[in-house]
């Protein structure tokens, strides 16, 4: 339960059904931490407010530190890939490293207990071949599968996503209204949870070094003017190079070894072709070596029409149309509404 | 569900006599006892009688009881207050290693602050620290020595007789965090050369946020805050009259049912702990083996970790801790355990069970069932694939 009305409510749907429910929060942040970020679910506030959504369905409740592993596998990890010119995807990391690896692990393990159940609005469910299968939400507009393609049959086995099944989220909050419970009414996040505002805040306190200036360069090594530090760019990024020529030009490629960002017109840096690594199927295998797919680039982003070659833990993905995506970001594989599975957009050779 | 609430040691249950004498207080006792009209002087008396009783019970003057908010405050006013009224240039403390929150973090924060020289004596294996340790660490610069009645975690009593008498050679004032014991064990102010002594009401059937500090006549200590001069200017604050009175009636009681109880819940104890040998034998028991609280067990179980355990003995309906309730939720293990020379991993599966008033040998008998379920169960689960 972070604190949030999406998990609140999962906990009072299963609490309703009748299930044995235990809530538990996951400090993310270490305790007595000075953060400043408000909406962040891993802070000490967080954590009062599943406090009290739990004594508002009557569950125990418990409080988890996660602080390390949140901070190794999440933090650090956004950090360095910007400082070498990717960009994360750190809601990943968290449902991979901390939600669905060592919280399950917590669950199962120092609980006994048969599922973990979360506020993600995705869907799981079991096919008629036995397997489970993950799913879009069914209000295609709060869909969180994304962010959670890296599930396989082990976790999705012992995970439930309860808000999922709901048609809106004005159904989550009527339901969270019906139960009285004290998030009912909270905004939703939206920013990076643990950087609020301007992430390159945080880059460029954790990672200075990247914050050196360096060359803008054409594709053909022409300087066309400096830039404050790689750590503040982002592939695919138009403002902010600090160049003035008339031509829109976007970032196209972070070297970080030189420091140079290389920028090009839209022309340029859309691409068809994708080097993908760490790839992972719901499944537990790809459908075959190479298939058809639709596959979206980022969070909430459109399904486009591709092919993929998987080659054990890599890929390479041709899109039919070109398509601009930056190295660190989940390419995502959808039939329809269920997701394939997914890799790491690598970091490509110009 | 049936609860079975074993963690006297954090927190125990309000007496019912407690709780009609505050409850009468609350209805009928409005006064600000600095008033001089009938109303403050029947406050005033309800407190002068609370600090007879509090007193009475260490065989110390009424004067030489401050009230404060609880044993966190005893601690910091003993500390804070004799470092800061000290007329000389000695700036050291000593203290060990096995001290609560309340005075180790205290003495860090004046060693950062109010550069406060802090010495931190080990024990042995059993938490006891060495009289003679102490004498050694003493100096010409030594202010202050600290060193707990008995610790809350691991139950082991300190030699508080020996280490008073050793700072009262060598010219040191010397406060005990008591918090454990005053109730539980008979403490004697003329006998024991302690110049300071922390009390804490909760700890023995009185309210929470009311606590004391015992100051023996002689020993100057300064306040920690200022304002109206409550408690001959120790400690400032109109008086929380029915958590005074409160902790009055609830040391009075103690006092006269510890002959009785004490030996009582030392058998639940001993109970406690033959059945976790029994079913669980590899679990290693903390703290000294006799020189212990008699309503303390505490013991790491190997392949276990504490939160698991805690979390899984309250679903089957018992409230145990890890350690000191005010450090649950670290998943570090506690400083304690690591000062005993402990391995990391086995303190990680530290578990305390405090028995108290309401313990009864079918409750004890549950309890190591449960806990040898439990045990068994997580034993099991570390291997289940997820």
């Amino acid at each position: 339960m972070s604190g949030g009305v999406d998990s609140s409510v999962a906990a009072a749907i299963l609490a309703d059904r009748g299930e044995d429910v235990v809530g538990v929060w996951m400090r993310l942040v270490p305790a007595g931490a000075d953060v400043d970020a408000p909406r962040c679910c891993g802070t000490d506030e967080a954590g009062e407010d599943a406090r009290r959504a739990a004594a508002a369905l009557g569950i125990p409740f418990y409080a988890l530190d996660y602080a390390d592993v949140f901070g190794e596998r999440v933090v650090d990890r956004f950090v360095n890939a910007y400082a070498g010119g990717e960009t994360p995807n750190p809601c990943v990391s968290c449902n991979q490293h901390v939600k669905f690896d060592a919280l399950l692990h917590d669950v199962v393990r120092k609980f006994g207990g048969d599922r973990l159940a979360t506020g993600h609005y995705a869907r799981a469910a079991t096919g008629e071949d036995g397997r489970r299968h993950l799913l879009r939400a069914r209000d295609p507009s709060k869909d969180q599968s994304y962010a959670l393609y890296m599930l396989g049959q082990r976790e999705l086995a012992r995970i439930e996503f309860p808000i999922g099944e709901l048609q809106d989220k004005s159904e989550t909050r009527a339901i969270a209204a019906r139960f009285d419970l004290p998030t009912a009414t909270k905004a939703e996040s939206m920013d990076i949870c643990f950087a609020p505002g301007d992430y390159r805040k945080l880059v460029r306190e954790r990672a200075p070094e990247a914050f050196v200036p360096g060359p803008v360069e054409r594709t053909d090594g022409t300087v066309v003017g400096t830039h404050a530090g790689i750590g503040a760019l982002t592939v695919g990024q138009r403002s902010g190079v600090g160049i003035a020529t008339g031509e829109r030009l976007y970032v196209l490629h972070l070297d970080t070894e030189r420091r140079a960002a290389v920028v090009g017109t839209r022309a340029e840096i859309a691409r068809r072709r994708y080097a993908l690594t760490d790839m992972r199927f719901v499944s537990g295998e790809p459908p075959s070596s190479r298939f058809a797919t639709n596959v979206v680039l980022r969070y909430r982003g459109i399904p486009l029409a591709g092919h993929v070659d998987v080659d054990r833990t890599h890929a390479t993905l041709d899109l039919e149309s070109p398509a601009l995506v930056a190295p660190g970001q989940a390419a995502v594989f959808y039939d329809g509404d269920e997701v394939i599975g997914g890799g790491v957009v690598a970091r490509h050779a110009l | 569900m049936d609860r079975v609430y074993l963690d006297h040691a954090a927190t125990t249950p309000v007496d019912h006599e407690v709780a009609e004498a505050m409850a009468r207080v609350l209805g009928e006792t409005h006064g600000n006892p600095s008033s001089i009209y009938a109303e403050g002087r029947a406050a005033r008396a309800a407190v002068d009688r609370a600090r007879e009783e509090v007193a009475a019970a260490i065989h110390a003057e009424p004067s030489e009881i401050v009230f404060t908010s609880g044993g966190t405050e005893a601690d910091n006013l003993a500390l804070r207050g004799a470092l800061k009224a000290r007329r000389d240039e000695r700036d050291g403390l000593i203290t060990s290693a096995i001290e609560h929150h309340a005075v180790i973090d205290t003495a860090r924060d004046l060693e950062r602050y109010a550069q406060v020289r802090v010495d931190v004596v080990g024990v042995d294996r059993y938490g006891v620290v060495n009289p003679e340790a102490i004498r050694d660490a003493i100096d010409e610069r030594t202010s202050l020595v600290s060193v707990m009645h008995a610790n809350n975690e691991i139950g082991t009593i300190e030699p508080i007789a020996e280490i008073g008498a050793i700072c009262r050679e060598e010219g040191v004032t010397y406060h005990s965090d008591a918090v454990q014991t005053v109730g539980a064990l008979e403490i004697d102010a003329r006998k024991i050369p302690v110049d300071l002594l922390s009390i804490n009401a909760h700890k023995f059937y009185g309210p929470k946020g009311v606590g004391a500090l015992y100051v023996r006549r002689g020993t100057r200590i300064a306040t920690m805050q200022t304002g109206g001069g409550q408690e001959k200017g120790r400690r400032t604050g109109t008086e929380n009259v029915a958590g005074i009175v409160g902790m009055g009636v609830a040391m009075r009681i103690a006092r006269a049912r510890r002959a009785t109880e004490s030996p009582r819940q030392a058998h639940l104890r001993d109970r406690v702990i033959a059945g976790v040998r029994a079913r669980v034998p590899d679990a290693v028991l903390n703290g000294h083996p006799a020189q212990r609280l008699p309503n303390n067990v505490s013991f790491c179980i190997p392949g276990t970790d504490g939160e698991s355990l805690i979390v899984a003995l309250d679903l089957e309906g018992f409230a145990v801790s890890s350690g000191s309730a005010c450090t649950s939720g670290e998943t570090e293990p506690s400083q304690v355990l690591l000062a005993l020379g402990l391995d990391r991993e086995l303190a990680k599966g530290s578990l305390r069970v405090t028995v108290g008033r309401s313990t009864t040998d079918e409750q004890v008998d549950r309890f190591v069932e449960a806990l040898s379920r439990v045990v068994t169960r997580l034993r099991e689960s570390a291997s289940v694939a997820v």
